[in-house]
């Protein structure tokens, strides 16, 4: 199971979070802050996983997460998920999003933050992962947005 | 009552549900409006009923026909009625039904809805919802949408969790899913299967030949992944799987090139080696270490890329440790592995190693390991991971009982050193060894004091340094194990003075204890000593430093210091005592401390047999009485507590009694600062304080609050001014009614053609600026123009923007200087047209700042915008009588004076003399701002010259573009997210090709001319925003690649939204 999926850039401003479990809003916080803490502190080119942080699971979850450019995108799951398969999985996230709005750049998170959520709706569900071809995803997510546009148009 | 019920329910059984609503409709094709009616009053008979099941089935046909298109607002109360009701299933379904028959009837387009619907309930499914919905997610998980299938499948996981009986019906059909032709699906039932057989594998056995299937077919990674490490919790519970499971997995090893699969199958395959005994361990552990081996060799495998062997060198570690458990030999051949990932420089692996590292020691190892793991210690920054270092290396060391230390001295040696660590937190760890090793290990003790007398001897070293505190705890370990075993002591004399040095006085109190308690049988051990001489003055000389020293001790705040130091040091004062008479106590004093303390097991308890005769149960004394006991101690240590207990417990106290109990209680009360009293006047009580009872408590009880002091009191007062203020401001209100009324009368008589609009609320609002002190200068600068008419002269005018619309809109969006030339060409032909005179005394210019529109900070109503124009005389001679007029449109009005008609001009208040300008400020009202505006005016003017005057007329346009009504507003970027997390805002896009400037032009360019400013920006990437008079938000996301800008939009309103886009458009297509 996926616990959380986070997204903050270089200098620790959250772009998008999401959990699956059910924490306080202050606990949340807490929870970006320590992850964030956690993940900026290490080189690059050291491997992508991290056990340790205190507030999300105990020894049974750790961090996988990736850093491009300015984002770090970090994955909170249990020891059922393969690590390897959640490093891919975030990078079938990163190309579609790259994909959905050309050129994605940071502040995409913000502006189109439904559009964003969408994209993970079809991806991961409630914390199990439901899709992880890309094609499929983008499929899905572009007759949706054709659907939005038909409705608001008349 | 009872009857209307059976009735109620009577009636239910022909109420139609949704079904047949649309199935009904169908069949009423000709005639829909009139069967759709029929439904309505059923409906709506439905609705008054008291149960709320027949209501939300009213509310569920309700949203069917509202997305047919019918008004069902009137409905809204029952709506909202049953969205509240406690049985918040009740919302879902209505949500989900409508969902799924929509679906079902419309078709493909809906699939979404659903899927929303779904992606919705997983964030908050309950127990209840769980329990109610599960019939209908399963009938979704046979859905004819792939799509919906996939999630209902999902989902079934957080019903199963919430709702556990629902798994057992809807099995078979998950299982089903488990060969669904689509791959989605297919994935989503093995997701939920693995995560349903983590909890408790052994029901998935029979699962077993399913997916074995599907792993030797399967081509999705996530779902071979997921299959497998399935098996690998499988295989302990089914010993023959395991032997099944070897070829296809070799082939998967083989054949695959996706590394997570591959090192899934190795991971399994450690899994399923538990139970099946050794014989296929040495392939996979060998491929194992592949991984391990894969970064050492990187150039000849070539398989990896540079960052990934890192990852692939942390999971092998995390493999070899399951593989530790069992085959730990197998693990030591890798030793130099490990040790040089402990040179890691990524914490994770090197935490990794360390684990590993726990396994592998044995007698042999052991020394060299620790010297490296020491070597790290050195080396480490950070104190988690140095920590880490630490308890490890105890762990290693104490693991089994010492198993693999053959010499204490040099574990003695590695504790001491640790004690150099700077920071730690595991200070009383390593005491813990010491202590451990001291009383366990006889042969060492000679050793291990020394080694304490020198700790203790630099104990400064440890003290010194607040971040060291945590260390500290090793003096504890010290001091005892000096004073315990001090007839090692080679030097007791100054281990003696070490341990009462005045710094002691700073450590933490139980160290302190054990120091003042050790320094009394060192004290013992050195008497005895010393009496052996012949010579008693060094004996004296001890005691003395005891009676000394210890007085700080006595002092200590920690009482169980005190306690100790004081009976030490009564006993070393008679022990002087004895010693002036020449009495030989050494033996006595000695025996005070006599006897060995032996190391106990922990178990050690049991063993001793219980004696005859004793019952541990039964009572020794009477046990008190149970009111006696509950009403003493409450008494004696919480006294306020005490009434709470006598009331609650002596019912049958008389009145009597209880008058007197609670007037006591009241005066108890009264004297008690710390009580909170619960009645007002008892407050004020509490007001005056503790301090000041004499002073007459009555005066307090004047309703002039301002002389009460207290906070309460201070709250009343203020309020008081509050509701006084209302009240104020009610009256105001009232009265600006009034006025607004009669205006309202007043203008009505006049204006016949009766424009009603926003300008008769004018006045309402300046008085609301007013009041609020907001800048309202212009609405009041109006009347004052009529004053300032002092000197003025006016000639025939010119005004740029007289010309045609089209150049006028730019010149607006360019530069004041820019404006301004060009209006000078102008202004000079339409001079000499217009007079016939070759000079351009004649002119008059007339600017009118489109970039400089001001607008009203009035964001409730937002409704008025100020124009400022610049009248400027170009010639000799004066002008005067200037009058502004515009023709007003239905959207916009120039607002005018009370009393002047619609259509009447206002008088400029000023006259020009030549080369003289001026500036004037008009306000218009506007009702729509979506859309940009023009305005035709003419300005009536009079040239005055010596003998003659001349009436001249000039025409211009005014034109609002709709960024001219948008204002610079700062957002902070949480803030700016916050709003678009709200979903309200519509979305469009611009691309503007071919602009060839740098980025951070474009981005002033927008801000200057549409008035936005800049939330963030990143790279060549930028947010901006901005809000309109009325409110709008307007974001944008600008992005640029080589010379294609992309511009993003959102606003709350799509035609606003849409001009402003076309205004930044036309912005660029100009440069």
């Amino acid at each position: 199971m996926i616990k959380a999926i986070l997204i903050f850039n270089n200098h620790g401003k959250p772009r998008l979070s999401k959990f699956y479990e059910h924490y306080s809003e202050d606990t949340e916080q807490q929870i970006i802050r320590e992850t964030f803490h956690l993940v900026s502190k290490r080189d690059e080119n050291v491997c992508n996983f991290l056990e340790g942080g205190m507030l999300i699971g105990g020894s049974d979850y750790r961090l996988i997460y990736r850093h491009y450019a300015t984002l770090y995108f970090v994955f909170c799951v249990d020891s059922s998920e393969s690590e390897l398969g959640i490093l891919d999985l975030i990078q079938v996230f990163v190309e579609t999003l790259d994909k959905c709005f050309e050129n994605v750049c940071e502040l995409d998170l913000i502006f189109h933050v439904d559009k964003v959520h969408n994209i993970l709706a079809e991806m991961v569900m409630g914390g199990m992962v439901l899709e992880t071809n890309m094609n499929e995803i983008i499929t899905q997510v572009d007759s949706q947005n054709k659907m939005e546009k038909s409705e608001q148009s008349p | 009552m009872a009857l209307k019920i059976v009735k109620g329910s009577i009636d239910r059984m022909f109420d139609k549900n949704l079904q047949d609503l649309v199935r009904g409709i169908r069949n009423h094709k000709e005639d829909e409006a009139k069967y759709i009616s029929t439904c309505i009053d059923e409906i709506k008979q439905e609705l008054k009923q008291d149960n709320i099941a027949v209501k939300a089935n009213a509310v569920c046909k309700l949203t069917y026909l509202q997305m047919l298109g019918y008004d069902v607002s009137w409905a809204a109360f029952n709506i909202v009625e049953v969205m509240s009701s406690s049985k918040f299933t009740y919302k879902v379904k209505i949500g989900l039904y409508a969902h799924v028959w929509i679906c079902q009837e419309i078709g493909y387009i809906s699939q979404y809805d659903t899927g929303v619907a779904l992606t919705g309930l997983s964030c908050f499914v309950t127990p209840d919802l769980a329990r109610d919905l599960a019939n209908d997610i399963m009938t979704l998980m046979s859905h004819t949408k792939p799509y919906i299938r996939k999630k209902a499948v999902l989902i079934m996981y957080k019903v199963f969790l919430k709702y556990p009986e629902s798994l057992r019906p809807a099995f078979p059909r998950l299982k089903e899913k488990l060969e669904d032709p689509d791959p989605g699906v297919q994935s989503a039932a093995v997701n939920v299967i693995c995560e349903l057989a983590r909890r408790n594998p052994k029901n998935y056995l029979s699962l077993a030949p399913l997916f074995f299937k599907l792993m030797t077919s399967s081509t999705n990674n996530w779902v071979l992944i997921k299959i497998i490490k399935l098996f690998g919790a499988l295989t302990p519970l089914e010993p023959r799987l395991g032997k099944k499971l070897i070829e296809p997995l070799t082939n998967l090893i083989h054949s695959t090139s996706a590394m997570s699969l591959l090192y899934e199958c190795v991971n399994t395959v450690i899994a399923g080696h538990d139970v099946n005994g050794s014989p296929f361990l040495p392939p996979f552990s060998l491929a194992l270490f592949l991984f391990l081996r894969f970064q050492l060799c990187v150039q000849k495998l070539r398989i990896l890329i540079e960052d990934s062997d890192q990852n692939l060198k942390y999971l092998g570690l995390l493999a070899m440790s399951k593989i530790l458990k069992t085959h730990p030999k197998s693990v030591q051949s890798h030793k130099d592995l490990i040790l040089q990932c402990l040179d890691d420089k990524d914490e994770s692996i090197r935490l990794r190693a360390l684990d590993l590292l726990y396994g592998m020691v044995s007698k042999k190892n052991l020394m060299e390991i620790v010297k490296k793991l020491m070597l790290h210690v050195d080396k480490a920054e950070g104190t988690t991971y140095r920590d880490e270092l630490l308890t490890k290396i105890i762990d290693i060391c104490s693991q089994s009982n010492y198993q693999y230390i053959t010499n204490f001295e040099w574990y003695i040696s590695i504790l001491v050193e640790l004690t150099r660590l700077e920071g730690t937190r595991h200070g009383h760890l390593i005491a813990s060894q010491m202590l451990d090793v001291a009383i366990r290990v006889k042969a060492i003790r000679v050793f291990a004091v020394a080694q304490m007398a020198t700790l203790l001897d630099n104990a400064h070293l440890m003290t010194g340094n607040v971040q060291r505190k945590g260390i500290c705890e090793v003096l504890y370990a010290a001091a005892w194990i000096c004073g315990e075993f001090s007839e090692h002591l080679e030097n007791p004399m100054q281990t003696l003075e070490a341990m009462l040095r005045p710094k002691v006085a700073t450590l933490p109190g139980h160290i302190q204890a054990v120091y003042v308690q050790n320094a009394a049988k060192l004290f013992a051990t050195l008497l005895k000593n010393q009496e052996g001489n012949t010579d008693r003055t060094a004996a004296q000389e001890t005691s003395q430093l005891m009676i000394d020293r210890l007085p700080l001790f006595v002092q200590s705040a920690n009482l169980e210091v005190q306690e100790r130091a004081s009976c030490i040091l009564q006993l070393v004062k008679y022990i002087q005592k004895l010693q002036q008479k020449d009495v030989e106590v050494a033996e006595e004093v000695i025996a005070l401390f006599a006897g060995e303390l032996n190391p106990v097991a922990p178990k050690a308890q049991k063993k001793v047999p219980v004696p005859e005769g004793l019952d541990l149960d039964a009572w020794i004394n009477e046990p008190p009485s149970e009111s006696e006991s509950e009403d003493e101690q409450p008494k004696a240590i919480f006294a306020k507590e005490e009434p709470k207990h006598s009331r609650a417990r002596h019912t049958e106290v008389d009145e009597k009694e209880l008058a007197k109990r609670r007037e006591a209680r009241k005066q108890e009360q009264a004297n008690n600062p710390f009580y909170i009293k619960a009645s007002p006047s008892s407050q004020k009580v509490y007001q005056e304080a503790p301090g000041v009872e004499h002073i007459p408590v009555v005066q307090i009880d004047l309703s002039v609050p301002l002389k009460v002091p207290g906070l309460p009191m201070s709250d009343q007062y203020v309020k008081l001014e509050e509701e006084r203020r209302q009240k104020e401001r009610v009256e105001k209100k009232k009265k600006e009614k009034k006025k607004r009324k009669e205006k309202r009368g007043g203008r009505g008589k006049k204006h016949d053609s009766g424009p009603e609009s926003e300008e008769d609320i004018t006045p309402a609002h300046m008085v609301d600026i007013v009041t609020e002190e907001m800048p309202l200068a212009d609405s009041e600068k109006l009347p004052v123009r009529s004053h300032r008419a002092a000197e003025a002269l006016k000639s025939p005018a010119e005004d740029g923007d007289a010309e045609s619309p089209a150049s006028q809109e730019p010149k607006k969006k360019s530069s004041k200087e820019k404006r301004e030339k060009k209006k000078d060409k102008d202004g000079d032909r339409k001079v000499s047209v217009k007079n016939g005179n070759p000079t351009r005394e004649t002119a008059l210019w007339m600017y009118i700042y489109g970039a400089e529109i001001d607008i009203q900070g009035n964001l409730q109503d937002g409704s008025q915008v100020v124009v400022s124009v610049i009248f400027e005389n170009k010639c000799d001679n004066f002008l005067k009588t200037m009058e502004f007029n515009v023709l007003d449109s239905l959207n916009s009005k120039l607002q005018r004076p009370e009393g002047s008609g619609p259509h009447d001009g206002l008088s400029v208040p000023f006259q020009l003399p030549p080369g003289v300008s001026n500036e004037a400020r008009f306000v218009f009202t506007m009702q729509s701002i979506v859309m940009p505006q023009k305005l035709k005016g003419t300005l009536t003017f009079i040239i005055k010259n010596e003998d003659s005057s001349t009436h001249e007329k000039l025409d211009f346009k005014l034109h609002f573009t709709c960024s001219s009504y948008l204002i610079t507003t700062p957002c902070y970027s949480d803030a700016f997210a916050k709003l678009l997390e709200s979903g309200d805002l519509k979305c469009s896009s611009v691309r503007l090709e071919g602009v060839n400037m740098p980025f951070h032009h474009l981005l002033a360019r927008i801000c200057f001319h549409h008035h936005f400013s800049v939330v963030e920006r990143i790279d060549s990437c930028a947010s901006m925003y901005s809000r309109s008079i009325q409110g709008h938000h307007v974001c944008l996301l600008v992005k640029t690649s080589g010379q294609t800008v992309s511009i993003d939009a959102k606003c709350d309103e799509p035609t606003l939204l849409g001009n402003v886009l076309d205004e930044i458009k036309q912005t660029f297509s100009q440069c």
